[in-house]
C-alpha cells in the first residue's frame, strides 16, 4: 500500500493537482494495480535483454538541409495558442520573487 | 441503398449501374446517423460538408466516364485520435474539446484520396484509455447489439458505426486491443497491423511503441480495401516500413492452427470458451490441423503491458499543458497553469494512467516495473516465435467476456484492465492479430482472434474469407 504522501509526490511530478478526495480514490487504486504489478517479480529474467520497440530497426536519414513548415499549417496552430503576444507564445510568470 | 446491407462492391456496382448517386447514398446515410445517433452515440462529430464534398467528387468522376478509385462514394467514420484538417479532434477528451487539426493524418490524407465519404469523427475512452467508451468525456456508446451493454473500447464508436450501418467502414487506432475488442463486442471485422505497416503521423499518441491504426468493416474483404489503403511507407513516421509482401499462400487443407491453451484459462467465460471452439473445429472439419501450443509468458503480458502503456503515457501526455492548444485554466503563474490546466482538463482514468507511469518512471522504481517490464516483452516474442516455428497462426477467443453491462466496471480499474487479457500480448511484440466474428451467445457477439507473425496481414484476410465462407 502507498502512502498519501506517495500520491501526492507522484501528483507533483506529473503536473496534477488533486483534490483530498482523488488522493484516498488514487492510494486506493494506484496500490490495488502496483501490487497486480508485483506479479512479474515472480518471472527471473536477469539475463534477458530488455525489448524497447517491436519496430523494424532500420536508419531513416535525409538530406541535412533546413524543411519550410506550410505557413498554412503555422497560422492553424497558432490559432489554438492561448495567448500570444508580436507571434510569439505568451507565458504567465516563472519565477516569482518570494 | 441503406448503407447497413451494402460492401464496398455493392456500393460502387450501385454507383456504375447508376442506381443511385453517390449523393443520394451519402444523404441516405447521414439521416441515418441522425436517426440513430441519439441512441447510439457513436459519434463526436459530423462532418457534413466534407462528406458531401466528397460525394460530388464521385459523382462526377463517374459523370466523367473515369474509373471509381478504391473507396470512391464509400461512407467511413474515424476515431477521433485520428486528425482530419480544419475538423474537432477530441480523443475523447475535455483537454481537446476546441482542438481543431491543422492538418491530416498520413491514413486520412489517404482515403481521402482513395475517394472516401468521410461522415465523421468516432466517440472514444478519452486518449485511447479504457475497454468500453465509458472513460470518453463525452459520454459512452451504446453496443448496437444491446442498447444496455458497452461497445468495447476504446475505438467504441468506430466499432459500433459500423455495426449499426451508419457507415461501411471505419479507421480505429489500437494500443492494447482497441480495435480488436469493440470488433468482437459489436460483432465486425477488426485488425490491428502490424507494428509499421500503417504511419502514425497525425494520430493523437496514447504509447507510442504500441498504437497502430487498422481498419473495421462488415466483411473481411471490406477491411482488406481498407487496409491496403493505408499501409503505405510514410517518411514523417521513422517507424513506418515499406511492406515486403511475403506471399505465403496457405490453403485451409495445408493451414496449421497453434491454440495456446493460455487463451482458454481462467477467467474465460465458458460459452464464449465453447463458441470459440467450436469455430476453430470448423477449420478442422475444413482440413485444417490444429497443434495444441504454449505461450508460457501469457499470464505476465498484462502487468508488463500496463507499466509499458502508462510510462509511455505519462510521457506522451505530459505535452498537455494548457499553454500552446487544448484546455486552459487561468492562474497566478505559469505552474499553476499546469496544474489546474490539467487538473481540469484530464478525466480521472487518464490522470490515474499518468500517475503510474509516473511511479514507474521515477528513481528507485525504474528498473523494478519499466525495465523488467521490457525484459517481459523480450520473453513473450521468443514465446511467440517458438510458436510460429510450429504453426501458420494462433486462434483464440479475442475477449474473455461477452460484452458487459454500462457500468458493470466502472468502478474498479483493475476489473477493466483484466478484459484485454487477450489483446495486449500482440501489442507488445508487434503481431498483427484480426477479430473475426465466431458467432453470437444470446444476441452477444463474440469474435476469434487470429494472429499472425509479422506483415503476414494476407494471411490473415485470407482466413477471414474462410470463415465467412464456412459460416
Amino acid at each position: 500500500m502507498i502512502d498519501k504522501e506517495q500520491v501526492m509526490r507522484i501528483a507533483k511530478l506529473a503536473r496534477l493537482e488533486l483534490k483530498e478526495e482523488e488522493i484516498a480514490k488514487y492510494q486506493q487504486d494506484l496500490s490495488e494495480i502496483l501490487d497486480y504489478f508485483d506479479t512479474l517479480k515472480k518471472v527471473s529474467a536477469n539475463d534477458v535483454e530488455p525489448m524497447i520497440h517491436s519496430a523494424t530497426q532500420e536508419n531513416i536519414v535525409r538530406d541535412d538541409v533546413g524543411r519550410k513548415e506550410n505557413p498554412v499549417i503555422i497560422s492553424r496552430m497558432m490559432r489554438l495558442v492561448f495567448s500570444i503576444k508580436d507571434g510569439f507564445v505568451k507565458v504567465k510568470t516563472i519565477l516569482t520573487s518570494k | 441503398m441503406n448503407v447497413t446491407e451494402l460492401t464496398i462492391e455493392g456500393v460502387q456496382k450501385g454507383l456504375i449501374a447508376k442506381e443511385f448517386s453517390a449523393v443520394e447514398l451519402t444523404e441516405n446515410a447521414l439521416l441515418n446517423v441522425a436517426k440513430q445517433e441519439p441512441s447510439l452515440h457513436a459519434f463526436l462529430t459530423i462532418t457534413k460538408e466534407l462528406a458531401m464534398a466528397a460525394a460530388k467528387a464521385t459523382d462526377e468522376r463517374i459523370a466523367k466516364g473515369e474509373k471509381l478509385l478504391p473507396l470512391s462514394g464509400i461512407p467511413c467514420s474515424l476515431k477521433d485520435a485520428i486528425l482530419v484538417e480544419e475538423v474537432r479532434c477530441t480523443a475523447g477528451s475535455r483537454m481537446l474539446d476546441n482542438y481543431i487539426a491543422p492538418y491530416d493524418a498520413f491514413v486520412t490524407e489517404k482515403i481521402k484520396e482513395a475517394g472516401a465519404v468521410i461522415i465523421g469523427k468516432t466517440n472514444m475512452d478519452e486518449f485511447g484509455m479504457g475497454a468500453s467508451t465509458e472513460n470518453s468525456s463525452f459520454g459512452a456508446t451504446k453496443n448496437p447489439h444491446n442498447l444496455e451493454r458497452v461497445p468495447g473500447g476504446s475505438s467504441g464508436g468506430s466499432a459500433a458505426s459500423v455495426a449499426a450501418g451508419e457507415v461501411i467502414l471505419s479507421l480505429g487506432e489500437d494500443t492494447g486491443g482497441s480495435i480488436r475488442q469493440p470488433a468482437s463486442f459489436c460483432g465486425v471485422v477488426g485488425l490491428k497491423p502490424t507494428y509499421g505497416a500503417v504511419s502514425r503521423a497525425g494520430i493523437i499518441a496514447l504509447a507510442s511503441s504500441l498504437d497502430q491504426v487498422g481498419p473495421f468493416a462488415r466483411t473481411t474483404k471490406d477491411a482488406q480495401i481498407l487496409f491496403e489503403t493505408i499501409s503505405k511507407r510514410d517518411l514523417r513516421d521513422a517507424t513506418s516500413v515499406d511492406i515486403k509482401k511475403k506471399k505465403k499462400e496457405v490453403g485451409v487443407k495445408e493451414l496449421r492452427i497453434g491454440v495456446p491453451k493460455e487463451y482458454f484459462g481462467k477467467g474465460l467465460d465458458s460459452g464464449v470458451s465453447k463458441l470459440i471452439k467450436d469455430t476453430i473445429g470448423k477449420f478442422e472439419s475444413a482440413g485444417a490441423k490444429i497443434v495444441e501450443i504454449e505461450l508460457p509468458h501469457t499470464q505476465y503480458a498484462l502487468a508488463a503491458y500496463y507499466i509499458l502503456n502508462t510510462s509511455e503515457a505519462s510521457a506522451n501526455l505530459a505535452r498537455y499543458d494548457g499553454i500552446r492548444y487544448g484546455f486552459h485554466q487561468e492562474a497566478s503563474d505559469l505552474l499553476g497553469e499546469y496544474l489546474s490546466s490539467r487538473s481540469e482538463g484530464f478525466g480521472p482514468e487518464v490522470k490515474r494512467r499518468i500517475m503510474l507511469g509516473t511511479y514507474a518512471l521515477s528513481e528507485g522504481y525504474y528498473d523494478a516495473y519499466y525495465v523488467k517490464a521490457q525484459k517481459i516483452r523480450s520473453l513473450l516474442k521468443q514465446d511467440f516465435e517458438s510458436a510460429f516455428n510450429k504453426v501458420d497462426v494462433i486462434m483464440g477467443p479475442t475477449s474473455p467476456v461477452l460484452p458487459f453491462l454500462l457500468g458493470e466496471k466502472t468502478s474498479n480499474p483493475l476489473k477493466m484492465y483484466l478484459v484485454d487479457t487477450y489483446t495486449v500480448p500482440l501489442n507488445l511484440v508487434g503481431l498483427p492479430g484480426i477479430s473475426l466474428v465466431a458467432g453470437k451467445i444470446d444476441n452477444l457477439p463474440v469474435g476469434l482472434q487470429v494472429i499472425a507473425p509479422s506483415f503476414e496481414e494476407d494471411l490473415l484476410f485470407s482466413i477471414g474469407k474462410t470463415l465467412e465462407s464456412l459460416q
